[in-house]
């Protein structure tokens, strides 16, 4: 049994504007020690089927449906109680940007052993020594004195390792990073991403790793599930999303990032036009007035995500037909 | 830290003696009115007014006038002579400090601690009928003019004219002796005085915690499993009352100078009732007297206030 499953999730909230659609149905599994990559444009509803996975999207405006199982729990059914229980302790979360995400007044220290305390019964030394023990792993150097710094002495970079610290502190069984290479500089990404794929193995966390940046998730993801207007609209494991996409706006998400294997004058392909309103979304297939291969079976319906033949595990949402997205995709190749 | 202060108590020094001298010019040179006329009372002779001239030494340069005020008061702290019973102005002054000080402190405390539970409850109860009621009650607080509400508070409840006399009224802190005695004369002056301002702390910590509500590590210490009780006391507050303790230091430091309305309407023997009487009686030492420790009172709280803003936000370094 998956470790988390999330099944048919939506959320809503309801704005002055009009009613939200941030997430429109979704879902995903997770298996123990695996990764999945979440892939998506900004608004595309990756960070909040993510924290409305730790609970953190209730709200008065917010409309919650569908099945979250964590571990044999329901976590939409559970109490606000129960959820607090879970947050920290089995499933915890990294974000973006380390230096806004940690407490400015007080110490990493107590911040750390503050996150040890609320889950486990230890005192205030035992709590220290673990938080040390921790910084270590995640290499910040000379823990036993560091731990006495406040997050604006720290770079980047050793932020997001105090983060990824004070998140694995509990042993959770699952992580969620949300963009946590996003605000660092490329060489500090790279560290990053290593750190969090070394705790992976060593420690067996699962990984929802969220991003816009398909090369985050080459480096680590085993699954990628492709986001857009709050669907999911192509999800594969790694291997197949790059060597064999299907859906028009992974080829798009592909074309688009600048690679060292093909000629220098190739030009990168920007997808035109902007992502669409969550408020009013476009009729039928949210990505066909993107979408350059669109025609008139795009329109009456959002397309389900439904596996591809001969692959029961790639599953895409697209009217095209098998055969041509094939062709479509070999063209696309072959001019790269 | 240190050279910090070195440097504040410098400019507070210099920012003393501008004020001074700015309060020097305004009573002295200014043709408001002439100082010996004030000083020697009704219908004078001539010769009185030329005495009186040069006992205060005003047939002297303006320039030499300034050196002699600034002198006295900067190397002697010296605040002059009272026209109305010649007795030093320092020494009255002094005297009543210690009635501001009860008046002042114990009212911060109220609207401190009034305010910041208005603040919290709403922020966190935004938009429901608590929030709306409570901030309803704070707009009509600030509106109401301190005097009006003192006035009315006497009327209510003080225990000679009040309708249920249950407090000591008017004029009981001059009678009364002892900490407590003293303290139970002033409940109904504390909660006069700190209406307006636990209004205004009220919606400012409101505003504040509600902006910080929505920070990234708020959002942290809920993924962190926290209860919803402790991520606003312990992490919200934490950075949501830091400017207000800026706004405390100067109020402190202002109403140190005289809550003059406050203590007239309960006829407190404080500075700001003395301040009242000095400017009913045209007496210019006095005035000036009170000015400049006012001006002094609120340098010395911003200095204050630097300093501990340092010790709560560690990213402040001087």
């Amino acid at each position: 049994m998956a470790l988390l499953e999330v099944r048919n999730l939506s959320v809503q909230f309801e704005t002055d504007d009009g009613v939200v659609q941030a997430v429109d149905g979704i879902s995903y599994s997770v298996d123990q020690g695996q990764a999945l990559g979440i892939v998506g444009e900004s608004g595309s509803g990756k960070s909040v089927s993510s924290l409305t996975v730790m609970g953190l999207t209730r709200a008065r405006n917010a409309r919650i449906s569908g099945e979250i199982h964590f571990d044999g729990k329901d976590l939409l059914a559970a109490s606000a109680e129960d959820l607090r229980q879970i947050r920290g302790n089995e499933i915890a979360m990294i974000f973006q940007d380390p230096l806004s995400s940690l407490h400015p007044f007080y110490k990493i220290g107590k911040q750390l052993v503050e996150a040890v305390q609320v889950h486990q019964d230890m005192t205030k030394a035992q709590a220290r020594d673990r938080a040390i023990e921790m910084l270590g792993l995640v290499g910040i150097p000379d823990p036993r004195k560091r731990i006495d710094s406040y997050p604006h002495e720290f770079s980047g970079g050793m932020r997001q390792r105090v983060m990824i610290a004070m998140a694995l502190i509990n042993d959770p069984k699952l992580l969620i990073a949300d963009e946590p290479t996003t605000a660092l500089d490329v060489t500090v990404q790279a560290q990053i991403l290593d750190l969090i794929q070394r705790l992976q193995s060593e420690l067996g966390t699962a990984v929802v790793m969220i991003t816009h940046d398909l090369g985050v998730v080459a480096e680590v993801a085993d699954d990628i599930a492709v986001m857009y207007a709050g669907r999911i609209i192509e999800k594969a494991t790694k291997e197949t999303i790059f060597a064999k996409p299907q859906h028009p706006y992974t080829w798009g998400l592909l074309k688009s990032i600048p690679r060292l294997d093909t000629p220098r004058d190739q030009e990168l392909v920007p997808i035109a036009g902007r992502p669409p309103s969550l408020i009013v979304k476009p009729q039928g297939c949210s990505f066909h007035p993107r979408c350059p291969y669109r025609h008139d079976a795009c329109l009456p319906q959002d397309p389900p995500l439904e596996p591809v033949p001969q692959d029961p595990g790639h599953g895409v949402a697209c009217v095209l037909a098998h055969d041509r997205r094939e062709q479509i995709w070999a063209e696309l190749r072959s001019h790269a | 830290m240190g050279p910090f202060i070195i440097r504040r108590l410098l400019w507070t020094v210099l920012l003393l003696i501008l004020i001074s001298g700015i309060t020097f010019f305004i009573f002295y040179e200014l043709p408001t009115a002439d100082p010996a006329a004030l000083r020697a009372g009704r219908s004078p002779s001539p010769e009185t007014l030329a005495l009186i001239r040069e006992q205060l030494g005003l047939d002297k340069a303006w320039y030499s006038q300034l050196w002699t005020f600034l002198s006295d008061l900067f190397f002697h702290f010296d605040f002059g002579t009272s026209y109305v019973n010649d007795l030093p102005v320092r020494e009255q002054l002094f005297e009543r400090i210690p009635a501001t000080g009860f008046l002042v402190l114990g009212a911060a405390v109220v609207w401190v601690v009034v305010g910041v539970s208005i603040g919290i409850v709403s922020a966190v109860f935004r938009g429901t009928v608590w929030d709306r009621l409570l901030m309803g009650g704070a707009l009509l607080a600030i509106s109401a003019p301190v005097y009006w509400l003192g006035l009315v508070a006497l009327y209510l409840f003080s225990d000679d004219i009040g309708k249920f006399g249950i407090l000591p009224g008017s004029g009981s802190y001059q009678d009364a002796d002892g900490f407590f005695e003293k303290g139970h004369a002033l409940v109904m002056p504390w909660f006069v005085l700190s209406m307006a301002f636990a209004a205004i702390y009220a919606r400012l910590l409101r505003a504040n915690l509600l902006e910080t509500l929505s920070e990234d590590y708020i959002r942290t210490a809920r993924a962190k499993g926290l209860s919803e009780r402790r991520v606003v006391l312990r992490h919200a507050i934490r950075s949501a009352v830091t400017p207000i303790v800026t706004v405390l230091g100067l109020d402190i430091g202002i109403l140190f100078g005289g809550a003059i309305l406050t203590e007239t309407v309960f006829n407190i023997p404080g500075v700001g009732r003395y301040a009242f009487d000095a400017i009913e009686r045209g007496d210019l030492a006095t005035i000036q007297g009170t000015t400049v420790f006012l001006a002094l009172g609120v340098a010395v709280m911003s200095l204050i206030v630097d300093v501990i803003y340092a010790y709560l936000d560690p990213r402040v370094r001087y």
